[in-house]
């Protein structure tokens, strides 16, 4: 039983990440229509921007901010050189430049800091939790990381359901013409929203790579995660980005304990095609339109 | 005499004496596959074998340097290359200068294919040193033992290297995973009898090997848990959670560093504290103690990096890293010399390690040897160098060396805790006390070539 | 055209050295997966990211009747072929209703967890070091006949055999039913269309070919093993299908030739140069992202289209009947999911 507790709450911290990484490709793809690739890659970047910084000033709290600036920074910058202009070109296109990116970034990551691994710190201590003398499987850190996601999810919905600027993001993703009409510059609308997708994975970055070290290939694997767990949500729910990776870290998490860690990416499989084949469009996808 | 009668003479006898000596020359670098090395120093060196030219050796090699499983190991090519190089500013091997040429295949061993194949097809190496990893390496040496390239000191501890039947140009050179979990399990039977025991290992060969090497010496009675893990995963948190459930006192690990550094970590998560025991694979202070240290800097830490490397439990083919070692002041020089960024840590030791008994293959097959006297050389047994215990080698073994000590890591160094212990891959073959000694580091740092 | 194209690479083959011959295996290797793939995402409009785990299927196969039956090699390939395109049915009517990136998704996860049952069922599957193949030339050319040039041969003769199979099936009326669900499914519903019957033949197809790929790369590499086949191979195909041009064979080819001979060759200018190995090993996948990014932003039809765009160009207006053979703007996220001016769609953040 108390096993079983450490598996949920494990598993719930993970879910976290792979809900931030979900989150931010939910973004751009409610308002641009395109899958960024190279959303993990961006993660390491700035996590290695943030390492940096933590040597050089010993503060841990300037790196983590200059992280997420940093990330606001390459979201923006990736949409303006990039992806831009690869607009109105067939959709796989996209792909494959956020593919390229993707390869970019590594391959500039192992020139200009290193194959090695580097070590991450923590906000927080990682010593665990006990409640009296039973442990939790969770440390400080991890409550702050799901906290810290929690929170920035928060913010998001607020900032678009409340003000005047995400009533803008909204009108361009649901119609760029209508909202061209209306005034709202959507070529900006969607760069802030590249850059808020990065802001987004710039902090799952820094929230996994204490347990993952640093190197050049560190966010692969969780931006497959993530990706899942956007898939199994549905692409156009960040509630369900949430969701999906909350189910995607605990499952895993049962299927590591009481399985084999061997049967970790089968499993995930297998929930992904019981969730689509039940909805094709994700677990929280509204009413399909199609045009005929 | 006369003056210019006797001017006659000396010229006489020096040219005939010059003759001969070409005569002698000749006849000996003719001689293609006898294998000893000229004794004159005055041959005339060829190019006796594809990659050996009269000035340079040409070696290849497959390394991951790039992809998920380049961190760590992609420092060994370059240690290796470090060690060449001052041989090369040293002389050289009979005067050649040894050409390392290794190529990413980013552990993919589709890719190894393919760059071996460019190796040997396209550049024409004489051998392939230290081809690192055994998926990768599998999916080359059929190839090479078909072209009859010398395939020599794998970088994987497997014991598929010793096929000299099947694959007579391979050998190995670390311990192989098997002896060392036999000498590991040994050791925690030993001193830990009758308390439970717990495995985490890599759920490849090399964990699989290890584990077959402990459940030799192991009673099963003792074993209470075998949990795995894939390096595509990193939340182990489900099998630290598992292992504590189950009430182990002691945790054998055959896991690499960053995976041995996770364990700990997770260890500290849920207040668990048993003995650790790790692999050498997966133990090095140094390693350790960089990927643990980020936990160290944090403000008001109750944790400290080398304070979580305490005590842990290890084994160790080469000598520790501490200054009161010939071959650590000796390996030093070279990397202060040559590659002052690099760590100098385990896996950069290696490199330096493998390269030197290297050198001294070369040094032994001869001043202008064809690939068969390489071959040849190492079957006929090399001097240790730098290893504590004796290698293998011999026509019907071709793994690398026998044995390893145990040790506890402290305060970053590994401490040795009794002698060296030497055994095989058999389920049943004695761990037995090495009693012969460690070798020293030579002065010029360069391996004679008489050994 | 292919006895052309099969007459030059047996040529070549015997002039250039073996290594050269190895690569020329590789291109075929990889044109023969190519090619299933841009069938399937060019002309039936279904993207896949999991391609490279059909190849695994085929290489596995091809190891495992080796190993166990020692059947003849084109039995082994017939067969290889044909358990993959079971496989290729099963993901197809599994992927039949998805569309876009829940496709995508569904596919990447389905080239990322394959190979992991090799490790799962190691007894079978010979677990992370994989499974050893054997292949050797044939009694009849004689002993010295070198094995690369014979692995030359037959991969390239089984890719230009799939490249016929696949050019008659594009321009079939098979073809035709795939692209039009590909632009337009309802409209293809309503004419009568099998829709899901089409795309499952599609994935059929491609797996098919990619099963074959994967057979090939086992005789040619020797080893069967789960590094072989991560999510960056699966990466690849895409990515040379698209460079290549979608939809188009000879894209096919093109593409395969830049993932083959890029890397490679940018090593090569590496090292000669002397760069460190941290820096030289980084330097060709600085050089492939660039590329990818490049190509895209530059020839956004891909090589093939490109190239049509300059002969078109070269030749005068007079002769665009001649290009017509592209494939028109390819569609992969169909209408459900694209925010063109007349749909509607949900609304709201939360």
């Amino acid at each position: 039983m108390v096993e079983f507790l450490q598996f949920t709450l494990g598993g719930i911290v993970f879910g976290m990440i792979y809900a931030a990484i979900a989150l931010s490709l939910v973004l751009i793809w409610r308002g641009t229509r395109l899958l960024n690739f190279a959303q993990g890659g961006m993660a390491m970047l700035t996590t290695y921007i943030a390492i940096e910084v933590i040597y050089k000033t010993h503060s841990y709290w300037a790196g983590f901010v200059i992280a997420l600036v940093a990330g606001l920074i390459l979201g923006a910058a990736s949409e303006l050189t990039v992806v831009r202009p690869t607009a109105g070109k067939p959709e796989l296109n996209s792909v494959i430049v956020t593919i390229g990116l993707l390869i970019l970034f590594e391959g500039l990551a192992g020139i200009f800091f290193g194959g090695q691994y580097r070590s991450f710190p923590a906000a927080f201590s990682v010593t665990g939790l006990k409640v009296g003398g039973t442990p939790l499987g969770v440390s400080r850190f991890d409550v702050f990381t799901v906290a810290a996601v929690l929170a920035t999810t928060l913010i998001l919905a607020v900032l678009f359901r409340y003000t005047t600027a995400g009533l803008r993001m909204r009108a361009a993703a649901f119609n760029a013409t209508v909202a061209r009409l209306s005034g709202i510059r959507v070529a900006r609308v969607l760069t802030v929203g590249w850059a808020l997708a990065g802001l987004l994975g710039a902090l799952a970055g820094v929230l996994v790579t204490p347990s993952t070290f640093l190197y050049p290939n560190s966010m692969d694997a969780i931006f497959v995660l993530g990706f899942t767990a956007a898939v199994i949500g549905g692409l156009d729910s960040p509630a369900g980005a949430v969701v999906g990776g909350l189910l995607l870290g605990v499952g895993l998490s049962y299927v590591g304990g009481y399985l084999n860690s061997d049967l970790t990416y089968l499993v995930a499989l297998g929930v992904l095609v019981v969730v689509l084949m039940i909805r094709p469009n994700g677990l929280f996808a509204g009413a399909r339109m199609r045009r005929v | 005499m006369k003056k210019s009668q006797r001017l006659r003479w000396q010229a006489a006898a020096i040219m005939t004496s010059a003759l001969l000596g070409v005569a002698a020359c000749s006849s000996s670098s003719s001689s293609s596959s006898s294998s000893s090395s000229s004794s004159s120093s005055n041959a005339a060196l060829t190019a006796s074998a594809p990659g050996i030219t009269p000035t340079t050796i040409t070696i290849g090699s497959h390394q991951p340097l790039t992809g998920p499983a380049a961190p760590g190991y992609s420092e060994i090519a370059p240690a290796s290359t470090a060690y060449f190089d001052y041989v090369n500013a040293n002389g050289g091997i009979y005067g050649r200068k040894i050409v390392y040429k290794y190529l990413d295949d980013g552990y993919d061993p589709t890719k190894t294919a393919s760059v071996v194949r460019q190796l040997v097809l396209q550049d024409n190496i004489y051998a392939l040193f230290n081809g690192l990893g055994t998926p990768t390496h599998l999916a080359a040496v059929s190839f090479l033992n078909s072209e009859k390239v010398p395939d020599v000191f794998v970088a994987s501890g497997c014991e598929c290297w010793n096929a000299p039947s099947t694959y007579p140009e391979t050998f190995g050179w670390q311990l192989d995973y098997i002896s060392e979990g036999k000498i590991l399990g040994q050791y925690i039977k030993q001193h830990f009898a009758g308390q439970k025991v717990g495995y985490f290992y890599q759920n490849d060969e090399f964990g699989q090997d290890g584990v077959k090497g402990l459940d030799d010496e192991i009673p099963a009675s003792m074993v209470v848990s075998k949990q795995s893990y894939v390096t595509t995963n990193v939340n182990i948190g489900p099998q630290v959670a598992a292992l504590r459930a189950s009430g182990a006192k002691v945790i054998v690990s055959f896991s690499i560093p960053a995976f041995t550094a996770l364990l700990k970590l997770g260890m500290l998560k849920l207040g668990y504290n048993p003995t650790l025991t790790v692999s050498d694979v997966g133990s090095d202070p140094i390693t350790l103690g960089g990927l643990l240290e980020a936990f160290a800097k944090q403000a008001g830490a109750t944790v400290n990096g080398n304070q979580l490397t305490n005590g842990i439990i290890t084994d160790e083919y080469l000598p520790a890293l501490s200054a009161s070692d010939s071959w650590y002041v000796l390996f030093k020089k070279i990397h202060d010399q040559y590659e002052p960024k690099a760590p100098l840590d385990g896996n950069f030791f290696y490199g330096m390690a493998v390269a030197y008994t290297f050198v001294q293959a070369m040094l032994k097959a001869g001043r202008n040897p064809t690939r068969a006297d390489l071959t040849n050389a190492i079957q006929g047994g090399l001097p240790q160098g730098p290893m504590v215990a004796p290698f293998a080698y011999s026509s019907t073994n071709h793994l690398g060396v026998t044995g390893a000590y145990m040790g506890i890591i402290q305060n970053g160094v590994v401490v040795q805790q009794g002698s060296v212990l030497t055994t095989d891959t058999t389920a049943t073959g004695p761990i037995t006390t090495y009693t012969g000694s460690e070798e020293q580091a030579p002065a010029s740092g360069i391996p004679s070539a008489s050994s | 055209m292919a006895i052309i194209v099969a007459a030059i690479v047996a040529f070549l083959s015997i002039k250039l050295n073996a290594f050269r011959d190895f690569q020329i295996a590789e291109i075929a290797v990889e044109v023969t997966a190519v090619a299933g793939l841009t069938v399937l995402t060019g002309l039936s409009g279904q993207i896949s990211l999991g391609n490279g785990a059909f190849m695994a299927i085929g290489a596995y196969a091809t190891a495992l009747l080796l190993l166990h039956l020692n059947w003849p090699f084109y039995l082994v390939l017939v067969f290889a072929g044909a358990v993959t395109a079971v496989a290729g049915a099963v993901v197809g009517i599994a992927a039949a209703r998805l569309h876009g990136p829940y496709l995508a998704g569904a596919t990447l996860l389905l080239g990322v967890a394959l190979p992991s049952l090799a490790l799962a069922y190691p007894g079978i599957f010979g677990g992370d070091q994989g499974l050893n193949v054997v292949f050797t030339t044939p009694a009849f050319l004689g002993v010295n006949f070198p094995l690369t040039r014979w692995q030359a041969w037959v991969s390239t003769l089984v890719a230009l055999i799939v490249l016929v199979l696949l050019a008659n099936l594009a321009q079939s009326r098979i073809g035709r039913t795939w692209r039009a669900v590909r632009d337009n499914e309802v409209a293809a519903a309503l004419d009568g269309i099998n829709v899901a019957a089409a795309r499952v033949r599609a994935f059929v197809v491609s797996a098919a070919s990619a099963g074959l790929a994967g057979a090939l790369l086992a005789i040619v590499t020797g080893l069967v093993a789960p590094g072989g086949f991560t999510i960056t191979l699966s990466i690849a195909l895409l990515t040379a299908a698209v460079i290549g041009g979608l939809g188009s064979l000879a894209g096919a080819l093109w593409g395969s030739l830049v993932i083959v001979l890029v890397p490679t060759y940018v090593t090569d200018v590496a090292t000669s140069q002397g760069l460190s190995s941290s820096v030289g090993a980084n330097i060709p996948i600085v050089a492939y992202g660039v590329v990818l990014i490049l190509v895209m932003l530059v020839f956004p039809q891909g090589i093939q289209g490109g190239l049509l765009r300059l002969i078109s160009a070269f030749l005068g207006p007079d002769q665009k009947s001649r290009t017509r053979r592209t494939a028109p703007t390819p569609h992969v996220t169909p209408s459900a999911d694209q925010a063109p001016a007349s749909q509607h769609e949900k609304e709201g953040f939360s």
